[in-house]
């Protein structure tokens, strides 16, 4: 049975970006409901201050070709927001409306981009969905510039339909055609010429003399639409509902299949999509309703380390963990570089279809990586949380047996839970050398404590939320 | 020296060499039906001038970049399979990946076609090296149950703990490492998925472990007078030299060539890649002549689609029946299956190009006269095959 304490850590890896012990002890002086309201009415908090500070102190991530420095800006606020859930539910967006630098003659429209999702990352799914067909990133992204009043261009209503709202099955070839006529004339007003200026922003406009005024025929309906009827169509439909439950469930809940597979392999708890579908349709597509239910429900307090945690959650939690990290730590400057090897640029997404998830995070080339940087974080004791995670070890008033060392260990570890396997190897360890705790200190105590702390951030275990 | 690696020659084991270009390359730009007038008129924006064409037949031509495309195919080292495709193909870049990778059109399957190549050279998972994929993440081809692929982002810094410098400690923990990543039968047995992910994590980690002791030596080792292009696509092929030429006992290896979804601005995207590919290919059979290392290769070069046949002013948009390259010192060059026709008429759906010849087929081909494996349990069926070897 799940304490109070291993559900606020469950909770706080899923919905944030992980917890220190400290934290964990302050959170857990409060009931388990009123945390999440805490995490999910993110308008209760304030903003984080500027994150712009940043720029000063990365001149060579500053360049307006280069999109390395508003990654950092991401994890910096991943670490420092004291609304984390609102930095967790843009990440998740970002996987669903995968849009990426590298197509970027408006390469920096994709900074707006981000703040566009974070802006709307809890509104009403058909304002998300509006804002999204209107953001030049995406237009330039999926060619809707490119989609004229005479001639269509249908990736951007291919994509919408099958990817950010309804999924492969529940459309046909036709609706696709008609849903990108809709959606002429959403562009982008020309930018400054990337040559020789470089790459500028751009802003939306809707140009009407290339729109489509015709009559159309969307999923059986028929009319005049333009691209915000698409949408509200789209919203009402079963479909929509059970897709972006289904999103919703296979990042904050348990891994499922990947995205393909969704048309022919149901979803693995049936029970848990009904109360997320019903939520949905009830609330008119209302996205923080649909957390606020999820994360009070019986099934994703059941579902502790069913996940494999992505490459962002993985580097953002276990900083989170072992490290203070303020504007100034130029450590902050190579998380770009570092998620990428782990297989994961955000801002770049490999293509529309996102990343894959699950178990195809991990390989050998990122399982190495993934490993070697929690081990490098944990074993430095220049590291504030590390030395906290060892100090509160040494400072256990009675002797403790090597069972209670390896429990303390797990606790302080977001409350870990490892396999028998996995614990039989750290008792093994906890039981070698000088004994743990009444008031005892010495290098070798040390020494075996990180020790079992860098053992257990290589364990299986560690790569699973 | 000279004579040692004479009768190695002869014991060496076939090796694959897969090269995916990801996002669907434009077939109809790449290898070109330059005298068709039906070209120009569906390619107005998004086509090549006949001057600047590199005619290699009476009536098709290589993109203006790809003039070692040219050459190989001079030397007689490459077939061309026009119009290679599988019936009611699939437009979704994830889908239409999977397929290829899985061999299988109709339903989502869980096994890579090369993973079961993997089972096959490998049954008892004895060399973790047996397939390589150079790059971010492991392709779905060489994923399956229980199968270990090695996948290597940074050749030059590969290995666990890296960073403990103190030697015995090192070996004690990763000691330690490889009993925690004992894959356990009783895993499997439980309820939910996370069973099964701890037994991919306990096998991916053995695995590491394993390869990561054998390719330390590798780029030490390595020498070479060929100067590679600094681009994704050359860098992983120099990377499959260097590890190939170490004998570790690699017979697949996997890279890819991304960026090949062109709907907009395809002219100057397409050229640069071709020319990235083409350059790199070449640069990377010379580099295996150096080493005397080239005749038990052969490449495949895929893509998961082929593109519109009218363009869409920009680019082009994503459509059917590619084209594939298998390339190699033992390779039959010439021209293999049929160009799609061309003709407006026979356009698929009225758009399309239709393909002329089963992808299964092509691997079948692979897989059978140069890997010598039977290709019916892994292609999942008996597909006609192509006679392009010596």
């Amino acid at each position: 049975m799940a304490t109070e304490k291993s559900l606020i850590a469950h909770l706080y890896r899923r919905a944030g970006f992980g917890t220190t012990p400290e934290m964990l002890e302050k959170l857990s002086k409060k009931d388990y409901d009123s945390i999440v309201d805490d995490l999910v009415d993110i308008e209760k908090f304030e903003e984080l201050p500027d994150e712009d500070v940043l720029s000063r102190y990365y001149p060579q991530l500053s360049s307006c070709d280069n999109f390395g420095l508003d990654n950092v800006k991401w994890f910096y606020r991943m670490l420092n927001s004291k609304k984390p859930f609102q930095e967790k539910m843009t990440l998740f967006w970002h996987h669903v409306f995968a849009t990426g630098w590298t197509k970027s003659e408006q390469g920096p429209s994709i900074i707006d981009h981000i703040a566009m999702l974070r802006k709307n990352c809890l509104s009403n799914l058909r304002v998300l969905l509006s804002e999204l067909s209107a953001d030049p990133a995406m237009i330039f992204w999926l060619d809707n510039c490119e989609n004229h009043g005479e001639n269509i261009n249908e990736n951007f209503g291919r994509e919408l339909l099958e990817l950010f709202s309804m999924g492969i099955g529940n459309y046909t070839e036709d609706d696709i055609k008609e849903a990108s006529r809709a959606f002429t004339g959403w562009t982008f007003e020309q930018p400054m010429p990337l040559y020789p200026y470089g790459h500028f922003k751009s802003h939306f406009i809707y140009d009407e003399n290339d729109h489509d005024e015709g009559k159309k025929k969307f999923l059986g309906q028929e009319g005049n639409f333009n691209g915000g009827d698409i949408i509200e169509i789209i919203v009402k439909t079963e479909a929509c509902a059970n897709f972006i439950s289904r999103h919703i469930y296979n990042f904050f809940v348990a891994d499922e299949p990947q995205i393909p597979a969704w048309s022919i392999e149901p979803p693995q708890d049936q029970e848990a999509m009904k109360i997320l579908v019903h939520t949905f349709l009830d609330s008119d597509a209302d996205i923080k309703e649909v957390m606020r239910v999820l994360f009070k429900s019986d099934f994703f307090k059941n579902s502790r380390f069913k996940r494999v945690k992505c490459p962002a959650e993985f580097i953002a939690s276990t900083l989170k963990l072992t490290t203070e990290l303020g504007p100034k730590d130029i450590r902050l400057g190579k998380l770009h570089g570092l998620s990428a090897v782990m297989g994961q640029t955000l801002l770049d997404p490999p293509t529309v279809e996102g990343w894959h998830t699950g178990k195809e995070w991990i390989d050998g080339g990122s399982l190495t990586e993934r490993i070697n940087y929690a081990v490098d974080l944990i074993s430095d004791m220049n590291n504030t949380g590390s030395k906290d995670l060892v100090e509160r070890i040494v400072a256990s008033k009675s002797e403790l047996s090597s069972e209670e060392l390896v429990k303390k260990i797990l606790e302080n570890i977001g409350e870990l839970e490892v396999s028998d396997q996995t614990h039989e190897q750290l008792l093994e360890i906890a039981s070698e050398g000088p004994s743990v705790g009444n008031g005892k200190d010495s290098k070798e105590i040390r020494q075996k404590i990180i020790r079992l702390y860098t053992l257990l951030v290589s364990s299986p275990e560690f790569q699973l939320a | 020296m000279v004579t040692k690696s004479k009768k190695q020659n002869k014991k060496k084991d076939p090796v694959l060499v897969v090269v995916q270009l990801s996002g669907g390359n434009d077939f109809l730009n790449t290898v070109i039906p330059f005298t068709k007038g039906i070209y120009y008129d569906v390619r107005s924006y998004v086509g090549h001038k006949e001057e600047e064409v590199l005619p290699f037949t009476n009536d098709l031509a290589f993109h203006p970049n790809a003039e070692s495309f040219r050459e190989l195919y001079k030397q007689g080292k490459m077939a061309i399979i026009q119009g290679i495709g599988y019936e009611n193909s699939i437009r979704s870049h994830f889908r239409a990946m999977d397929i290829w990778h899985t061999c299988e059109p109709n339903t989502v399957a869980t096994e890579g076609w090369l993973a079961k190549v993997i089972r096959e050279l490998d049954p008892n998972s004895v060399n973790p090296l047996t397939a390589i994929s150079f790059g971010k993440g492991l392709p779905r081809a060489l994923a399956a149950p229980g199968v270990i692929a090695t996948s290597v982002d940074n050749l030059d810094n590969y290995g666990l703990m890296t960073s403990i410098e103190d030697d015995v400690q090192r070996m004690a923990n990763l000691d330690v490492f490889s009993r925690m990543y004992t894959p356990k039968d009783e895993w499997m047995g439980d309820r939910h998925e996370s069973g099964v992910v701890m037994n991919y994590l306990a096998n991916t980690g053995s695995g590491v472990l394993t390869g990561a002791d054998m390719l330390k030596d590798v780029p030490r080792k390595y020498k070479s007078s060929v100067e590679y292009a600094d681009n994704s696509i050359a860098k992983a092929l120099r990377d499959v030299v260097r590890v190939h030429t170490a004998n570790l006992g690699t017979r697949i290896f996997y890279t890819q060539h991304g960026g090949y979804d062109h709907h907009a601005q395809e002219m100057p995207a397409h050229d640069r890649l071709m020319g990235e590919l083409s350059q790199g290919i070449t640069d990377f059979l010379t580099d295996l002549e150096e080493h005397n290392a080239s005749d038990e290769i052969v490449m495949l070069v895929f893509t998961e689609f082929g593109r519109r046949m009218r363009d869409n002013g920009s680019g082009t948009d994503h459509g059917s029946g590619g084209g594939a390259f298998i390339i190699g010192n033992r390779v039959k060059g010439g021209l293999y299956s049929e160009y799609p026709s061309i003709e407006p008429s026979e356009w698929l759906n009225g758009e399309d190009l239709k393909h002329t010849f089963d992808y299964r087929g092509v691997y079948g081909t692979l897989l059978e006269q140069h890997m010598g494996l039977d290709p019916t349990e892994i292609v999942l069926g008996n597909y006609e095959q192509l006679n392009p070897f010596k």
